[in-house]
Parts: C-alpha cells; sequence; structure tokens
C-alpha cells in the first residue's frame, strides 16, 4: 500500500468529518460571506485548531477571496492550511547516516497516557524494518509495569531491552541503556520515560537531568525529544508542547490515536507557534501502525475530493 | 493563557457602562468572550453555541445590582447556569443493598481506566468500609493486567486475571470468584477502545448483558478536545453509563469537555483524579469546575458577596461622598466593617479583575483592619469628621484607648490624608460614577475601587508596620 493511500486512509474519518462539512457547505453553492465563513470557522474549531488558530485561517481567507475571486474556495483552504504546516528549519529529520560509528539518541516524552511506550515500541520495529540494531530503554520506572508492558513489546519487535527496579532513578537507567548500546554497536537507543503532566515542576527537572545524562555519556545526545501528543487532546496540547518544549527541548512531535475520529488539529497551532514539525502518526494498536507525517499529504488528504467536487458543481 | 484571558475580561469590563438592566447590547462583547473562554476551554462548538445563547436569552432584562457592571453580572449567570449543568449537587456511588455492587470501567485508550479503578478500590475500602475485589478484564494491552495486579497488590485488594484471554468470560468468573469470597463491590477494569471500534464495544455491550452492572463509569482524560462530545454520545448509547470519572485535572487543562460530555448523555461527573497516587480520587465539585471553564478570576464569587452583604444605599452615599471627597474617618470605618464582612481580604482582592495582579506582593493582615478600627473607635465623633483637630494630647488618649503607640494613630493619620488626596483625582476622573452618584458618566468598576482603595491602605499599613511576611 503506497503512504499517500496508507495516510488518506488514517484521516479518513478526519477527513470525513471536516472535509464532508466543507463539503456541504460549499455545495449549497453559495457566496462567501461572513456567514459562510462563521459556518466554516466552527468547522475548524470543532477540528480542535484552537479558537486562533482558526481565526487567522479564516482571516486569510476573507483577504484572499477579495483579491482572488477565480480559485475554488477549496483549494483557497487547503492553501491556507499548508501555509500553517510549512515546514521550518527545526523540522529537517536527522538521519542515520550523520552519526557515524555513534548510536542515534531518541528520548520520549509526554503526559500520561498518550501512547508513549506504543509509540516506542513502534518506532523500534520500524526502526529494525529498515536494518538499523535498536535498543530500547525501560526509563518510566514509576507507573506499575510499564517496563512490563516495553518488554513485551520489546519481545514481538524482536529488539533489545535494558530495564531496571521499579522504582530506579530514570536518569540512571537511561545512562545505562546508552552504555549498553555503545559498547553493543547499536544504532538507535530508544528511551521511553514516564508520563508526567507538565505542570509538575520536580517531574519536568526528573527529564532535564535525564536529558543531561545523556549527553555526559555522548555529547550530542539525545538528538531527538519526541513529544507524544493524543490526538483526542484538545487546546491544552498547546501548554504541553510549550512547557516540555522548554524543559527537554523537544524536537518533534508524534501524534497518536488518529484512527478514531479526532482530529489532531492542536498539532497546527504548535507548529504555528512553536515550529515543532509532527513527525509521526499513530493510526492503531499494532507495531506497524505508525505513518511519517508529511504536511502537504496531510493537507490534502484532508481536504481531498473537495477539487473533484467543485467541478462538478460547476459542470 | 488564563491571564491573557483574564485579561481581556478586564478589558469587557472596564469598556462596560453602568447600566440598570442587561440588555443585548451591554452584554454583547460579553457573551462572545464568554463563547471564546469555552472554546478554549475545549467545551464542543455546538454545545458552547447553544449554551451562550441560552443563557443571554435567560438573562436578558435582569436587573443589575448596583455596584456591580452589566458583564460581571452576566458572568454570574452565566456562571451559575453552568454550575447548575454541570450537576448542582455531587452524584454519590450507587451500591446494591444486597449482593455485590458491580461498578464497570470504561473509556477510550490512555484515559486513565486502570488508575482509576485502583483508586476507586481504595476509596472502597478505606473511607467506605467495603471490600472491594478487582477484575482485570483487558486482554489487549500488554501488561494491563500486571498493571493492576500491582497496585491491588500494595491495596491489599484482590484481582483476578484474565480466563481463556476472553473478557466476557473473565468479567462473568470474576464476579463469580467475587460472591463466593464475600466481597461487596466488585470493580471490572475493561480495556481502552475507540468508541468507533464496532467489535471491541460489542464486547462491552455484552459484558453489560450479562453482569448487569450497578455503576458503569465513563472515564475521560480532562484533556479531551472536541472528539469528547462524539466518544461520550457513543459509548453513551451503546451503554448508557451511569457517570463520569474525570482524570488528569491535576494538570493545567480547563476541562471544559466535562461540560460537553455533561451536555450531551446527561451523566453526571462522579470523580475526579487529581493526582498520580491512589489516594488522589476525588468527589466532584462543579463550582470549582465552571470556575475553571470559564477561567475569569472569581468575578462570580465577587458579585455574590456583593449581592449578600452591600446594602445599596450606603454604596450610593459612600460614592457621591468620595467624589466630592468628603470622605472622613466615620466613612472610612464603615468602608472597614464592610471589608470585613465581606471576608478575608487577599480573597476579596483577588476577585477584582485587574486588582488581583496588581496586590500580589501585598501582605495583608485582616487584624490590622481590627487594629485600624479600634483606632478610629477610640475618637470621637468630631475627631473622626474633622481629622485635623487631633493634636498631640488626643493622639496619646487615641492610642491609649485603642491600645496601641502614638506612632500608629499618627501613620493612620498621614495615610488618611493621602487617601484622601487620591480619591479626589479619582473623583475628579469619574471612577465612582457608577454606584449611583454620577450613573451614565462611569467608566470602571465602582465598589471594587472603593474597597481597593480602603483595603490598600490599610494593607499598607500593615507592612509598614510588621515588615515582615504574614499569611
Amino acid at each position: 500500500m503506497n503512504v499517500l493511500r496508507r495516510l488518506s486512509q488514517a484521516v479518513s474519518r478526519t477527513r470525513e468529518e471536516i472535509g464532508g462539512r466543507i463539503r456541504e457547505l460549499l455545495g449549497t453553492g453559495r457566496r462567501v460571506d461572513e456567514a459562510m465563513l462563521d459556518e466554516l470557522e466552527e468547522i475548524l474549531l470543532s477540528a480542535d485548531l484552537g479558537v486562533d488558530t482558526a481565526e487567522r485561517v479564516v482571516s486569510g481567507l476573507r483577504e484572499r477571496v477579495k483579491h482572488d475571486a477565480d480559485t475554488p474556495l477549496d483549494r483557497l483552504i487547503e492553501e491556507e492550511v499548508l501555509a500553517l504546516l510549512k515546514p521550518t528549519s527545526s523540522g529537517l529529520v536527522p538521519q542515520a547516516e550523520n552519526f557515524g560509528d555513534q548510536p542515534r539518541v531518541v528520548l520520549v516524552v509526554g503526559v500520561n497516557g498518550t501512547g508513549k511506550t506504543t509509540t516506542v515500541a513502534k518506532l523500534a520495529a520500524r526502526e529494525k524494518r529498515e536494518g538499523r540494531r535498536v535498543m530500547l530503554v525501560a526509563a518510566d520506572t514509576f507507573r506499575a509495569a510499564a517496563v512490563e508492558q516495553l518488554e513485551i513489546w520489546a519481545g514481538r519487535a524482536g529488539v533489545d531491552l535494558v530495564k531496571a527496579a521499579h522504582g530506579a532513578d530514570p536518569a540512571a537507567v537511561a545512562f545505562d541503556g546508552l552504555n549498553a548500546a555503545m559498547a553493543r554497536g547499536h544504532q538507535v537507543v530508544l528511551v521511553d520515560t514516564a508520563g508526567r503532566l507538565h505542570n509538575k515542576k520536580n517531574l519536568m527537572s526528573e527529564l532535564d537531568k535525564i536529558t543531561r545524562v545523556l549527553s555526559r555519556r555522548l555529547p550530542g545526545a539525545p538528538h531527538e525529544v519526541l513529544l507524544v501528543l493524543d490526538g483526542t487532546t484538545g487546546q491544552n496540547a498547546l501548554s504541553q508542547a510549550r512547557i516540555f518544549t522548554e524543559a527537554t527541548g523537544v524536537t518533534g512531535l508524534v501524534l497518536t490515536k488518529l484512527d478514531g475520529t479526532a482530529r489532531g488539529g492542536i498539532a497546527l497551532a504548535i507548529h504555528q507557534e512553536l515550529g515543532l514539525p509532527v513527525r509521526w502518526i499513530g493510526v492503531g494498536e499494532g507495531l506497524e501502525d505508525l505513518e511519517p507525517f508529511d504536511p502537504s499529504l496531510y493537507a490534502r488528504a484532508l481536504f481531498e475530493g473537495l477539487g473533484a467536487l467543485a467541478s462538478e458543481e460547476r459542470a | 493563557m488564563l491571564d491573557a484571558l483574564q485579561e481581556r475580561f478586564d478589558g469587557i469590563l472596564r469598556s462596560l457602562k453602568g447600566q440598570a438592566k442587561i440588555s443585548g447590547s451591554n452584554i454583547e462583547d460579553a457573551t462572545r468572550e464568554i463563547r471564546r473562554a469555552l472554546l478554549e476551554a475545549d467545551v464542543s462548538v455546538q454545545v458552547a453555541r447553544d449554551f451562550v445563547a441560552r443563557v443571554a436569552e435567560e438573562a436578558r432584562g435582569a436587573e443589575v445590582l448596583k455596584g456591580v457592571l452589566p458583564g460581571q453580572q452576566f458572568v454570574k449567570i452565566v456562571h451559575d447556569q453552568l454550575v447548575e449543568l454541570l450537576g448542582g449537587q455531587n452524584a454519590p456511588l450507587v451500591l446494591a443493598t444486597g449482593g455485590p455492587t458491580v461498578i464497570m470501567m470504561v473509556g477510550l485508550q490512555g484515559s486513565g481506566k486502570t488508575t482509576s479503578a485502583a483508586k476507586l478500590a481504595k476509596l472502597l475500602k478505606g473511607k467506605m468500609g467495603r471490600r472491594p475485589f478487582l477484575v482485570a478484564a483487558d486482554i489487549y494491552r500488554p501488561a494491563a493486567v500486571e498493571q493492576l495486579a500491582v497496585l491491588g497488590r500494595d491495596l491489599g485488594v484482590p484481582v483476578f486475571r484474565p480466563v481463556d484471554n476472553d473478557a466476557l468470560k473473565t468479567a462473568r468468573l470474576g464476579l463469580a470468584e467475587a460472591q463466593s469470597g464475600h466481597f461487596d463491590t466488585v470493580i471490572l477494569d475493561t480495556a481502552g477502545r475507540l468508541h468507533i471500534d464496532e467489535g471491541m464495544m460489542q464486547e462491552l455491550e455484552r459484558i453489560r448483558a450479562e453482569l448487569n452492572p450497578h455503576e458503569i463509569l465513563f472515564v475521560a482524560d480532562s484533556m479531551i478536545g472536541q472528539d469528547a462530545v462524539r466518544a461520550a454520545r457513543d459509548f453513551h448509547q451503546r451503554l448508557a453509563f451511569t457517570g463520569v470519572v474525570l482524570t488528569k485535572l491535576d494538570g493545567d487543562t480547563r476541562g471544559g469537555a466535562a461540560m460537553s460530555i455533561r451536555a450531551v448523555t446527561g451523566a453526571p461527573v462522579k470523580f475526579t483524579g487529581t493526582g498520580e497516587k491512589l489516594d488522589a480520587l476525588e468527589p466532584f465539585h462543579p463550582e470549582r469546575l465552571a470556575q475553571r471553564i470559564l477561567g475569569m478570576g472569581d468575578v462570580v464569587g465577587l458579585v455574590e458577596k456583593v449581592q449578600e452583604q452591600v446594602e445599596r444605599q450606603d454604596a450610593e452615599r459612600m460614592a457621591s461622598r468620595m467624589a466630592r471627597a468628603e470622605f472622613d474617618l466615620e466613612d472610612f470605618l464603615s468602608q472597614l466593617q464592610m471589608i470585613k464582612r465581606l471576608g478575608p481580604l487577599e480573597g476579596l482582592l483577588k476577585m477584582i479583575p485587574g486588582v488581583g495582579s496588581k496586590l500580589k506582593d501585598l501582605d495583608l493582615d485582616s487584624r490590622h483592619l481590627v487594629r485600624t478600627e479600634a483606632i478610629i473607635q477610640s475618637m470621637t465623633l468630631r475627631e473622626r469628621q474633622q481629622p485635623a483637630i487631633i493634636n498631640g494630647s488626643r493622639k496619646s488618649r487615641i492610642a491609649r484607648g485603642a491600645g496601641v503607640k502614638e506612632n500608629d494613630v499618627g501613620l493612620l493619620l498621614h495615610q488618611y490624608e493621602q487617601m484622601k488626596g487620591m480619591m479626589k483625582q479619582m473623583g475628579g476622573m469619574g471612577m465612582f460614577g457608577g454606584m449611583g452618584a454620577r450613573r451614565g458618566e462611569a467608566e470602571a468598576h465602582p465598589l471594587p475601587q472603593v474597597n481597593a482603595a480602603s483595603a490598600g491602605f490599610a494593607a499598607k499599613r500593615a507592612q509598614k508596620k510588621t515588615g515582615k511576611k504574614k499569611r
């Protein structure tokens, strides 16, 4: 199955939800007026874009429509959304070959219940499929049976795991894990951390400690810090992104649970404010249910079918 | 974000003029801001729209209390309606009288079902004096059973493990086991699932049909966004859940999803999760959540207090005297007494939009109010009306009467003069008009200003006196 089709399937419900309603709106053959823009804003709001971002899209559209009566509205909407997702320089994906003999270290963080452990497992399976030697580090020593959970995943994915006793210092586990990976020549080290609410200062400084310990063992590590966001999360995700970025220098987002009806629109607001790119989307409970995120594919998939419909209308 | 919102509200409230009735026009801005506040709190677009429209309709024509502004009063009405919608009072857990009570936990992945199940077991075993029994029916997520087993072991509550990797069979056999062991409450932990996953939802339906639980608790992450409506509605249509557990409220989310869930299902929030420790499960307080969702400081509390305490005539008389800078120590005394009736000073000041932030470094101690009151009460009526006549010997008499040093009396007089000067200026700017004396020219919230001015006076004094922090 090609990437576009998979992705398109993954966000098909999002598309149905948003695209469907936008189609309905356009299908009425109404002129673009304030009432219509208000309705459009509500549609965007119900995708969790947030008030500011939805207003930005709508006011951008209002301006464009004034000067450009020829381009179909759906195209304009797609372009406005794409503009929000325009990649920033921080969005560049670190490539494995940049790291020579040293492993690439990825730290995975997030609030409770977003799917960090599952995401780590999926990333491991993916790296392994691409032929790299992967080490998992179970640094969630807090939640009951979190280590066991990752251990089961490691077995399924066929990758190595470093763990410690429940309640151990997560920074120490991270250090040991990286140490072992360097000694045994692993190419990728994935560090799973305990879920923590971003407003808990001591837990956030624990993350800072993990980061410092990793970089002491291997300068430059962690090379990536992925913040796992639950795709169903609303406006609070912005606060999560802000504070996790301050604490650990987040480099990218993973948007999970997009196989439901959630739309993950807050990622647009986060990208807009913090320039953080969405790197991966989680679309199921299986090891293979992780897809790279491509903004233009996403925007196109989101509004796919609009163009066809609009031309049908004209014909 | 909260601060930003607060600022916006301050602005709106400032721009509203003192008018006697709530009308479409004088709450238009407040209406828009409230809709926005609800949306930013993740209340569903539809629910927010309906709610604001309904409340605005109901509020129209309501008389505005003297001392508050239409926008402020409207906010109060919104708050009250929101509290009502969230469920006026706490809904207790339904417990069976004969045979074991069955409680089933359901919800999306990662909402906190397993943790909540363990917390509930602790609450039942401890405070409620029952004998809970946990059944682990999450046969899908790796180590989910292990997680519940560890928690159960810590709590000293038995955990029934899955049989034949079959959730329904596990639930059935778990219940039988609990019955034979004379446990009175069975908590069934189920796997997280998407509301659109047909097979998985059918599994829950089958368990429900077989066990006929007394409570089905929908465990919802308080950070959930617009999707809350869809998920809650689907779960409710299939299972008719009886209550909601709102988790992760110890974060900084505004929790508007709870309002959406309540609006579309009618099920009450029965518990809130407020921490990672197993005793962090609390009964639900609708007022707290309403204020959190609205995120607008405690304008509501202020309006309520004003409603309760302030005699209208008093306030009007005071305002007009202040505006003319005729404010004497007698007036000051009645102000102090009013403030005392309103409750702790710090709390009061924090309620006033725009004032709370400016006064945040002040030390406030209501004991100093008492001292100030004692000083003024040691004065003769003439001294209170014409403080200028207070000379050295009068000062020493007053100090002895109040049990303070002469310096304290002098300080109070000095600050009274300063305040009077300040009031002359403010009166000239029409700051007090809204209270009735100069209605129509008014600009800002009147009564809070008065209180703030006198409270600030006492507070400043308190700081100088003690020179150390007091809480």
